[in-house]
């Protein structure tokens, strides 16, 4: 439609208010918005080629640029993804590290979803106050694998080293001290009248329109269907735990807010359970084909020296087979599509990137609303412009 | 008395007397100038979180005058290019470049900014000199906040020196038309 | 309801008993190959009979084997979500034709999917509302995950092969 009386506003690739690089460019009556049309692709970069090319353990460095807010889940994904082609299953000492670190990436995800929402309805007091206790969680990644960010945790066939008794205690000091600042967080935009206001009602989606649009995680939680994989397939031995799932109703921006919040206090006590019950064991299954030999077999045990010759070239090869292993991610169900030939690449690895099948859903969710309302629902919406390119 | 936990900032060379202090004028400005960059993020990545926290309370990069981020080129110093530049994304950087007033700095933080770091792929711009001149790298996938108020203060120290004519010389112009740029 | 793999299988071959290539169930979920004519009907059946009800696509990927003479494939993962079970359906597209039906108007969430198949590998989904390139830049003359295409850009020059293992 050209109408003269339609604008045409470019919203992005470089705007303050979309978090990432991505475009749409608005077709408006004045305030209010007719229509949209996306583009993306600003920053691919190609990860399913170059999953073909790099050996199973170099593509732990990819999957954590995927999602780089909460790095360790998509990196232990693919590692459960690989045991599963492998047909190992790992010790209880594993999975319940592995539960440990995912719900801390989720923690923190979820935390700065929540506060650049409030940044981007005004709020600006809240992000500063939240990064803190992102710093912490930093600490605690530096001192398991030695990177802030990008983290490469963990092995195909569990991890490189223990917890320390130092992790241990700055986990139960961050454990202390997060409720605090959640508390102080909320009151500042939880029954806050103006971000009621700017989000009940903004950026609805209905549950059937959601699941045609294959939303998962908080999104489709938020617009009242109750899927979460770490309940409907429980992997890493979530089962043994119990947690609820907050499940909102009208799939607005607040309820997405607050399915958020929920499950902060959700990990916060998943995390506790897990750390106060972890049982004893070793941090490391027996898969001499993946998982390097410690050095001192290496100096002198002759097979040892074999297998870390033959991983560091880069000589092994996987099973023949084809697995999907889905995870619940900070965003919905990140899923790894492994096909292998033998070959010590994968033949094709396809990522089931949560933030590229919502995004979709947008001009739906955000036509005949005014642009601030746009601004808000993108934002709720957590859209990470890495998962979403990938 | 204990030793004053702040730096003064020592004036630059010139000739003080009562009332009077005389020095040469482009070192006022460059003073002037490198305490009080407006830096423009461009933040594609990873490292855009990595300067979510260089801006947060911990690391703080208000300290150093770069408190007030401008969005608009128009009104920006520094361009902190942060994250991977696709070749998709290449013709907006040079853009926004375009669009900087002079005198203008680049600043390519991350390995994948300053020469396409792990992603060497068909889709990736292998570094961001291909397109518009770089001042200042800083290496690292995510490179910590330390390393970039690093770059940063590596920054101020090419803003403090310049020269006053260096935007007018003719070596200035040669370098922006090698890159396409008018 | 219990839906085991024979009750799932039984259900397809009465309703499309030729166009069912072949099944398998050793790996970690049934997965059926189909003639690429009845897939739109095939993906129907699943998500709209009763007793089925596979109401949530997961994903849809596309993939390139140049040693078989169908060269080019599709497949789809669906679910079942109170039931927790998933199906794997593939179809194989030869390479001088790679055209199949689209499944936007059985499920939203195929566009942009499609659209990165479609990007990808040069499948043409019939029936698709706006199938252009996603990810790449529009004037990339190639499909670039199909096998005989490298990684690198090969214009580059600022890289030196052989200090990079090639």
């Amino acid at each position: 439609m050209n109408d003269n009386r339609y604008t045409t506003l470019n919203l992005g690739p470089t705007h303050p208010a979309t978090h990432g690089i991505f475009q749409n460019v608005l077709t408006m009556d004045g305030e209010r918005i007719i229509d949209t049309e996306q583009t993306i692709g600003y920053i691919h970069r190609a990860f399913e080629k170059i999953a073909e090319r790099r050996p199973y353990y170099q593509i732990t460095t990819l999957t954590d640029r995927m999602n780089y807010c909460s790095s360790p889940i998509n990196n232990i994904g693919w590692q459960m993804a690989v045991e599963k082609l492998l047909g190992v299953t790992p010790t209880k000492r594993i999975d319940y590290m592995r539960i440990i670190l995912m719900e801390l990436a989720r923690i923190t995800d979820h935390l700065i979803c929540n506060s650049v929402l409030g940044v981007d309805s005004g709020a600006l007091t809240g992000f500063v106050y939240v990064f803190q206790e992102r710093e912490k969680v930093y600490e605690i990644y530096e001192l398991l694998c030695g990177a802030r960010l990008t983290t490469n945790v963990g092995r195909i066939g569990g991890f490189e080293r223990d917890f320390t008794p130092e992790v241990i205690k700055k986990i139960y000091d961050f454990l202390d001290h997060l409720p605090k600042v959640l508390r102080q967080f909320e009151k500042l935009l939880l029954r806050n009248r103006i971000f009621m206001d700017r989000t009940i009602h903004v950026g609805a989606i209905s549950a059937e329109r959601a699941m045609n649009y294959g939303f998962s995680g908080p999104n489709l939680r938020a617009a009242g269907v109750d899927y979460d994989v770490r309940v409907t397939s429980p992997y890493s031995s979530y089962d043994d735990f119990d947690f609820t799932i907050p499940v909102g109703s009208q799939g607005d921006t607040y309820d997405r807010f607050c399915v958020r919040q929920e499950e902060v206090w959700q990990s916060i006590k998943l995390i506790r359970n897990a750390l106060d019950n972890l049982p004893e064991g070793k941090y490391f299954i027996d898969v001499p084909e993946f998982y390097l030999p410690p050095k001192e077999d290496v100096y002198d045990k002759m097979e040892a020296l074999i297998w870390h010759f033959k991983i560091v070239m880069g000589e092994i090869g996987a099973p023949v087979g084809e697995i999907y292993h889905s995870v619940e991610a900070a965003n919905g169900e990140l899923g790894f599509y492994l096909v292998s030939d033998g070959g010590r690449t994968p033949y094709r690895l396809h990522f089931r990137r949560p933030c590229f099948i919502y995004y979709q859903a947008l001009p739906e969710m955000i036509r005949g609303g005014v642009l601030s309302d746009a601004i808000l629902t993108m934002s709720s919406m957590n859209v990470i412009a890495g998962e979403l390119d990938g | 008395m204990e030793a004053p936990n702040y730096i003064k900032v020592e004036p630059p060379e010139g000739y003080s007397s009562p009332g009077l202090f005389a020095t040469t004028f482009d070192k006022v400005v460059g003073l002037a100038r490198k305490n009080s960059i407006w830096p423009l993020p461009f933040a594609t990545s990873c490292c855009g979180i990595e300067f979510m926290a260089t801006m947060g309370a911990h690391y703080d990069l208000g300290r150093f005058g770069a408190e007030r981020l401008s969005f608009s080129p128009r009104q920006a110093d520094l361009l902190m290019v942060m994250g991977t530049i696709a070749k998709k994304m290449a013709q907006v950087v040079q853009q926004v470049y375009v669009q900087m007033a002079e005198p203008r700095w680049v600043i390519a933080v991350g390995a994948c900014a300053a020469s396409g770091g792990i992603f060497d792929t068909y889709s990736v711009l292998q570094g961001i000199d291909r397109i518009v001149p770089v001042d200042v790298y800083v290496p690292g996938c995510p490179p910590r906040p330390e390393q970039i108020i690093d770059g940063f203060m590596k920054v101020q120290e090419l803003v403090g020196k310049e020269s006053l004519r260096r935007r007018y010389s003719k070596e200035y112009k040669d370098l922006l038309e090698s890159y396409g740029i008018k | 309801m219990d839906m085991d793999n024979s009750f799932i299988t039984g259900k397809l071959k009465t309703r499309f008993t030729e166009s069912i290539l072949s099944i398998e169930e050793n790996s970690d979920m049934l997965t059926i190959v189909v003639a690429r004519e009845v897939i739109h009907e095939v993906i129907r059946f699943l998500k709209e009979n009763e007793t089925l009800g596979f109401t949530f696509l997961t994903t849809l990927c596309g993939i390139h084997y140049p040693d078989q003479e169908l060269q080019l494939g599709v497949i789809y993962h669906l679910h079942h979500f109170s039931d927790n079970t998933r199906i794997r359906v593939k179809t194989f597209l030869p390479l001088e034709n790679p055209v199949i039906a689209t499944v936007t108007d059985l499920f939203s969430a195929a566009n942009w999917m499609e659209r990165e198949t479609y990007d990808f590998y040069g499948i043409i989904f019939k029936g698709h509302p706006n199938l252009k390139r996603i990810l790449n830049v529009e004037y990339l003359d190639y499909f670039p995950m199909r096998k005989e295409y490298p990684l690198e850009d090969p214009t580059r020059e600022d890289k030196d092969d052989r200090f990079f293992g090639r």
